[in-house]
């Protein structure tokens, strides 16, 4: 017997999640198809939960304030607060030459976007946040910024699935798929499900599920480590980035610091969620330490690794899938957190008619060709 | 610029042995007499591991001979180990290890760095203890941690005790705190004298150990403890600090069953609920496990001579499967010489006299072990006495209601209810509430197994900021990931 659905979503992340939400709300019979025994398990329940104007692409920046409002809002929309938290984001420059370039990227580069962003001196940044290092010569700040509980979006969706009545099936695997002109039937071990629309929301294995439509999408996958430490007593309150853009920090209301900012680990969507690299992994620290002296006094509990893909070009991925009518992409999108609940309901609006298509996130849109990605000297770690 | 480094700062070594107890000190040892480069690393300052564990140098021995039977094979296992060509890596925390040899650690002299054609890990077991109502009060330590305060600082736990939980280290713990001039206020046994009984045979197999047993039975006889068996602690009483053990009966899996309670005034509750493998490196080497209850929990798949799913490595001792100290230098010794033969620096006949010779000896040592390993089996029904307020996750504060909240959210193993209740997460890192967690976890999961265990991560064990920091300059740092 196979199952009839409006849309079948592929991927029980916070993309497919919010995504199965809005359409099912909008009146759909909704399923989501989810390859591991529990959602929001991997990029979505990894990351760092922080939300920063200042980290994504300046024209997305429209999008990620419309996400960060909806992690504040949480309440109304999940039925369950998930620890939003406004605490102002500073960026920092280290050197002249890092001041110059944060200028230019969230000065002029974020005008018009809509998001406040001033410029500090060392001493005015430290007068905000008063456990900065000397060495910061120059800062972004942005009123903006602060974070969300990832940990929690799990237990979240599960909850609000099950009340809109919004199917799962869990370690649910699509082994192969129909495309015809009635909509697609997916293959699942164990049993068929057929719906007359598909939304892929696969996270870093976007580029597997494609090949169910027989397509050849290369993709590109970031593996970014996050480290935590015990927790310590209040040592400071902003969410902080670098200039460089290789960090983020910030301290949780428990205590514990967060550590992170895309220094790369050992991991595929093959294999999974690999290892950490020892020496990525002592380079974070480093650079945390370097804008937060104060944190050496901490003990450093526990590392992991997420896994994240992103398009040739970079840009996010929402829309059809090329060739077929029926079926849409999201994800590949830099910052996901962040932007995800304002990127899925945009899809969800697009399918049901009431939002533009935006071309320039259109999968069918001419790519660069994929790099080939570095292999590390422990590469036979794997 | 890429993502990673473009060197690998490791010094090259044949061989690198993680722990130095019996079984990691036998490993080394006959591993370099076979003329392999060996380095064996542990936290301690010296080798012997927490069952032959060195008195401190500031505490002089003044009477080996009242140390005990244990003192005089630790000094003979350090003997031999500083008499090898096995270098030692003493005073050193390994926080990272993986496939491939890789092994990464904190030492005096900062961070350190290996990478090893073959690896035998004999990183020992943690202690159990299943959570009741108090067990968070000052004055509740546990059983083998007793045993390190009692045989290695030569301090009592307190000045009337409650001596707990199961195995041999309740009569041992008991009868030294007796030897020490302590009180022991209650001794309470989860095993009934007919599971010692059925025990008997295996362990006359060791009648040297089987006649120390009979030696603490007879000082505790002597001094009139009062011997619970078929009991457990139900809850600790006191605020400031524990004032009472209160004792109720328990049928075979441990749950409290009716008759007598009992209250014992105490100011001091040792209990331990058994010995746990330890996984978290091999877990980290993914190397294959199997839940084996009555061999202490998640343990790893190894044949005879220790060789494992992934051919560079081999596992010895207690992490492995409780055995028993004895096994564990038996074994560690055959995985030194298998690692040896493996790398091709043993003939076939050196070898194969070698693990002969050792096999009934090995034999007898894990008859002994395993039946102790099959007393300290975890009795899942203990934790019918936490109550829906009782703390589970200490570090985090998580509670059993807690829990179960998640688990009816739908948490249905270790790594989800981690996520959604921070249990585990604390600087502990699962070790004390794991066993309690995953017996939770198992109920709506359908077993241990689906359960599964928490992801190994690294750092293996907490290590401070500092050590990470050492010297650096920023224009140094490693901006690998620039292009990002």
């Amino acid at each position: 017997m196979t199952e009839q659905f409006d849309v079948a979503v592929i991927g029980g992340g916070l993309l497919g999640c919010t995504t199965a939400l809005f359409l099912a709300r909008a009146g759909k019979r909704v399923v989501v198809v989810e390859r591991r025994k529990n959602i929001c398990t991997q990029a979505t329940g990894v990351n760092t939960g922080n939300l920063s104007m200042m980290w994504t692409r300046p024209y997305l920046v429209p999008y990620a304030i419309e996400g960060r409002n909806m992690w504040a809002t949480t309440s109304d929309w999940l039925g369950v607060d998930l620890g939003f938290r406004v605490r102002g984001g500073l960026k920092l420059a280290f050197t002249e030459a890092e001041a110059v370039d944060m200028q230019r990227d969230m000065g002029e580069a974020r005008d018009g976007y809509g998001c406040p962003i001033e410029f500090l001196d060392g001493e005015a940044a430290r007068r905000i946040e008063p456990a900065l290092t000397p060495a910061v010569v120059r800062a972004a700040y942005c009123p903006l910024d602060g974070y969300a509980n990832s940990l929690q979006t799990g237990r979240a969706f599960r909850r609000v699935l099950k009340r809109e009545n919004i199917q799962l099936r869990l370690e649910a695997a699509p082994a192969a798929l129909d495309c015809g002109d009635a909509g697609h039937t997916l293959h699942l071990p164990g049993r068929r499900l057929h719906a007359r629309e598909l939304v892929v929301a696969g996270g870093a294995w976007i580029e597997e599920i494609l090949q169910l439509f027989g397509l050849s999408y290369p993709m590109l996958c970031r593996k970014s480590q996050v480290i935590v430490t015990e927790r310590m007593p209040a040592t400071f309150s902003t969410v902080i980035s670098a200039a460089l853009g290789i960090l983020s920090l910030k301290q949780s209301d428990n205590g514990t610091v967060l550590i992170g900012g895309g220094w790369q680990g050992l991991g595929d969507p093959v294999r999974g969620p690999g290892q950490i690299v020892p020496e990525n992994f002592i380079g974070n620290l480093r650079l945390a330490h370097y804008a937060i002296p104060a944190l050496k006094s901490a003990r450093i509990v526990r590392g992991w690794l997420g896994l994240e893909a992103r398009a040739p070009d970079q840009q996010p991925l929402l829309g059809r899938v090329p060739g077929h009518a029926r079926a849409w992409i999201i994800g590949a999108i830099d910052t996901g957190f962040t932007l995800g609940p304002a990127l899925a309901k945009r899809l969800s609006a697009i399918m049901l008619g009431e939002a533009e298509e935006i071309a320039a996130f259109d999968p069918g849109r001419p790519m660069p060709p994929c790099p080939v990605q570095p292999l590390p000297v422990y590469a036979d770690e794997l | 610029m890429g993502d990673y480094p473009a060197t690998d700062p490791s010094e090259p070594v044949e061989l690198v042995v993680i722990g130095a107890g019996p079984a990691g000190t036998a490993a080394a040892v006959a591993a370099s007499r076979a003329g392999i480069d060996t380095l064996i690393i542990d936290e301690a300052r010296t080798a012997g591991g927490q069952v032959y564990r060195a008195l401190p140098p500031e505490m002089p021995v003044t009477n080996a001979a009242g140390l005990g039977p244990d003192h005089g094979v630790g000094e003979r296992l350090r003997h031999e180990l500083s008499a090898s060509p096995v270098r030692a890596a003493f005073g050193h925390r390994v926080w990272h290890v993986a496939p491939g040899g890789w092994v990464r650690a904190v030492g005096p002299q900062g961070l350190k760095s290996w990478r090893a054609q073959r690896m035998i890990v004999a990183t020992g077991t943690v202690e159990r203890i299943m959570p009741f109502p108090g067990w968070t009060t000052p004055g509740v330590i546990g059983l083998a941690a007793a045993t390190i305060l009692v045989k290695a600082q030569q301090v009592l736990p307190g000045r009337a005790v409650v001596v707990a939980g199961c195995g041999p280290l309740v009569a041992a713990v008991a009868a030294a705190i007796l030897k020490g001039g302590g009180q022991v206020a209650a001794i309470v046994d989860l095993a009934g004298p007919g599971e010692w009984l059925a025990a008997m045979p295996a362990l006359a197999s060791r009648p040297d150990l089987l006649a120390r047993g009979i030696g603490w039975l007879g000082r505790i006889r002597a001094a009139g403890v009062p011997i619970f068996f078929r009991h457990t602690v139900i809850s600790a009483e006191g605020t400031e600090s524990v004032t009472a053990a209160l004792l109720q009966p328990i049928d075979d899996t441990g749950r409290p069953r009716d008759g007598r309670s009992r209250r014992i005034e105490a100011d001091a509750i040792v209990i331990g609920h058994g010995l746990v493998p330890s996984t978290d490196v091999t877990r980290l080497l993914r190397l294959d496990h199997a839940y084996v209850p009555e061999r202490g929990g998640w343990v790893v798949i190894r044949d005879e001579v220790c060789r494992t799913s992934d051919k560079r490595v081999y596992v010895a001792g207690d992490g492995a499967g409780i055995s028993g100290a004895l096994a564990a230098e038996i074994e560690g010794k055959l995985g030194g010489l298998t690692a040896a033969f493996d790398l091709g620096r043993l003939d076939h006949a050196t070898y194969e006299y070698a693990v002969t010779e050792a096999r009934p000896t090995l034999h007898r040592a894990r008859r002994f072990g395993n039946a102790m390993g099959r007393m300290m089996a975890l009795r899942t029904g203990l934790l019918d006495v936490a109550r829906t307020d009782t703390v589970v996750c200490r570090c985090e504060d998580v509670s059993r209601g807690e829990i179960e909240a998640a688990l009816a959210d739908g948490a249905d193993d270790m790594n989800r209810l981690k996520s959604w209740t921070r249990c585990g997460m604390g600087p502990c890192q699962g070790r004390f509430c794991g066993a309690a967690a995953a017996t939770l976890v198992a109920r709506p999961a359908g077993g241990r197994e689906a359960a599964g265990t928490w992801t190994a991560r690294v750092p293996i064990r907490p290590v401070p900021y500092e050590a990470f920091v050492a010297d650096y300059r920023y224009e140094d740092l490693p901006f690998f990931t620039a292009g990002h």
